[in-house]
């Protein structure tokens, strides 16, 4: 790719840990590249003039989808529990969220 | 198991031969070769033997059965079956035992079909050799030293090494077209609708479709007129009648306008573009129009798709945080665990897919590269409305090379990402396409010729399909 990165490492380390991941120093370097390059490939599109298309975010135009508002069984929640990491009172169970008062 | 789905069924059907007897080829079949070509990731014999049986007694009861029963198929390991392990191709998942079954599946079960079990994948459909599979690659059965394509390649090695006459695969930027191609086998993306979605593991979903590999364009019409139709447990299900497949099958192309489109075709292989060549001859043969036509828009589909749909992925995979099913790796508080389970959890591809995709929709670069990717779609989408103008039909191949070999592309995910290239653009538009067997290259590795028709008229590539297929077999 003739393009200058459009990426630095720091770039990466900051999307990583928006996106709740955790790297490697060596992975830092080599998603850098990897990822630059794309974005590199993608020079071609974000240099186009699209002045007066509108976004398409979905192949046909979506409506609401609405059901009859009628009671139906839906996954049981004993299951769906049983399918969970831990689960304790009928519901997912997990670590601290809050830290110790100062 | 060379024999076709409709015809195996038949003779069950006709108890010349019984679902079990179908049922325990497969498996030995499996048994046989499967250590070595790694297309399953979890085979369920028992399950399978007992739902056969089940079919056997229901024939010799005189019931009327389903028009696959007796008919082993392959479920990639994308789409969810209740108490059945579903990993996706991922450390994430192992071990998750899915509360519910996917409508596609339910359909196939119905229709007396026979799931023997789950195919292998690059993690989470994302991928085009099942090379990023945290669970091993599969192999080529026409070459061993070559990929099968991907993301399904496991459910087209299933098919193309005899085990099953059926599988189902996803096809999000090509995963069914591209691996059915590199195996000589039919493989067909629906109309964005036409099939549900319910219980498909989320992976990009203005793009996702689930559909076939046969070895029949028959069998693909059958298969997908049994698990096609509207869904209300899927919101972007079409709620209108499809067109009939199995109908069109025997239709022919007499009348039909077909665009042979140089930016379906540049660039490939030069055996490939034989191929399509002597298919847009074959076509012409049996009554077709053929016109060359350029649609240069359609060469921005990868730059556009390698940015919606790892933000679409960035978004979906949000899901696994080690709450509510998978893999949890245990720390001190909440987000730290998040941020454990995910980094022990997801593969190198899925990370990199993640970390696009967050890029892509982050502040400041919303604009620059998501919102042009989005108007991008439309300019392509614009651009094959307009060629349908003139056309029914587009040709082309459905990818620029072979199968390759192992290893080849890993280190570069670019030229991974540009193996997609013809198949991208249907995924955009949401339109049907095929990739139909056509012929093979000078080292005997299958050739696929691409066929793509406008929104709905799927039948049309059943149409087109069934004649190039019965001019390769004749």
């Amino acid at each position: 790719m003739t393009n200058p990165n459009p990426l630095t490492e720091a770039d990466v380390i900051k999307v990583a840990s928006l996106a709740r991941l955790e790297l490697r120093p060596d992975e830092v370097a080599t998603f850098t590249e990897q990822l630059g390059s794309v974005l590199g490939h993608a020079q071609d599109i974000a240099a186009l003039n699209l002045e007066g298309l509108s976004p398409m975010a979905h192949p046909f135009d979506l409506e609401n989808v609405l059901r009859e508002d009628v009671v139906t069984p839906s996954l049981d929640r004993d299951a769906v529990l049983a399918a969970a990491p831990d689960a304790a009172e009928h519901r997912f169970r997990v670590g601290r969220i809050l830290g110790e008062a100062p | 198991m060379t024999t076709s789905a409709i015809s195996l069924a038949q003779a069950i059907a006709a108890r010349t031969t019984t679902a079990a007897a179908a049922t325990d080829a497969a498996l030995s079949a499996i048994t046989e070769r499967d250590g070595e070509l790694h297309a399953f990731l979890h085979v369920d014999a028992d399950a399978a033997r007992e739902a056969a049986s089940a079919i056997d007694a229901r024939l010799a009861a005189g019931e009327t059965v389903g028009p696959l029963a007796g008919v082993p198929v392959a479920i990639k390991d994308n789409l969810v079956m209740t108490g059945v392990p579903t990993t996706c191709g991922s450390k994430i998942l192992e071990g998750w035992r899915p509360p519910y079954t996917a409508t596609v599946v339910e359909r196939l079960i119905d229709a007396g079909a026979i799931p023997i079990g789950k195919t292998n994948l690059d993690e989470f459909a994302m991928g085009s050799s099942t090379e990023n599979s945290a669970f091993g690659p599969s192999l080529n059965p026409i070459d061993p030293t070559k990929v099968p394509g991907g993301s399904s390649g496991g459910s087209a090695v299933a098919v193309a090494a005899g085990y099953v006459p059926v599988s189902l695969g996803s096809d999000t930027g090509g995963s069914i077209r591209q691996p059915a191609a590199f195996c000589g086998l039919v493989g067909y993306k629906p109309t964005y609708g036409h099939i549900s979605r319910y219980g498909l593991v989320a992976f990009s979903s203005s793009l996702d479709q689930v559909g076939p590999f046969t070895t029949t364009v028959a069998d693909a019409a059958l298969v997908s007129e049994v698990i096609g139709g509207h869904d209300h447990r899927d919101s972007t299900s079409i709620d209108a009648p499809a067109p009939g497949l199995l109908e069109a099958c025997g239709r022919g192309v007499a009348g039909l306008r077909i665009g042979l489109c140089s930016d379906l075709l540049d660039g490939a292989d030069a055996a490939i573009v034989d191929r399509v060549r002597a298919a847009a001859a074959a076509l012409e043969a049996a009554g077709a129009t053929v016109v060359d036509l350029a649609i240069p828009e359609l060469r921005l589909g990868l730059s556009a798709y390698y940015l919606l749909a790892p933000a679409e992925a960035s978004s979906n995979l949000a899901r696994y945080d080690g709450v509510r099913f998978g893999l949890r790796e245990e720390r001190d508080d909440v987000a730290a665990m998040n941020v454990a389970t995910r980094t022990a959890g997801f593969g190198p591809e899925v990370k990199r897919r993640i970390m696009l995709g967050t890029y892509a929709l982050s502040a400041g670069y919303y604009d620059a590269y998501y919102g042009q990717a989005q108007k991008t779609r439309r300019l392509i989408t614009n651009a094959l409305d307009a060629a349908y103008q003139g056309v029914d039909l587009l040709l082309g191949a459905t990818t620029p090379t072979t199968a390759f070999g192992f290893g080849d592309k890993v280190a570069d995910p670019l030229s991974m990402y540009l193996s997609d290239l013809f198949t991208i653009p249907s995924n955009l538009a949401g339109h049907p396409a095929m990739s139909v067997p056509f012929g093979a290259d000078s080292a005997g590795l299958p050739i696929g010729v691409q066929l793509l028709a406008p929104g709905r008229r799927d039948d049309l590539l059943f149409a087109a399909g069934a004649v190039l297929e019965s001019e390769v077999s004749a």
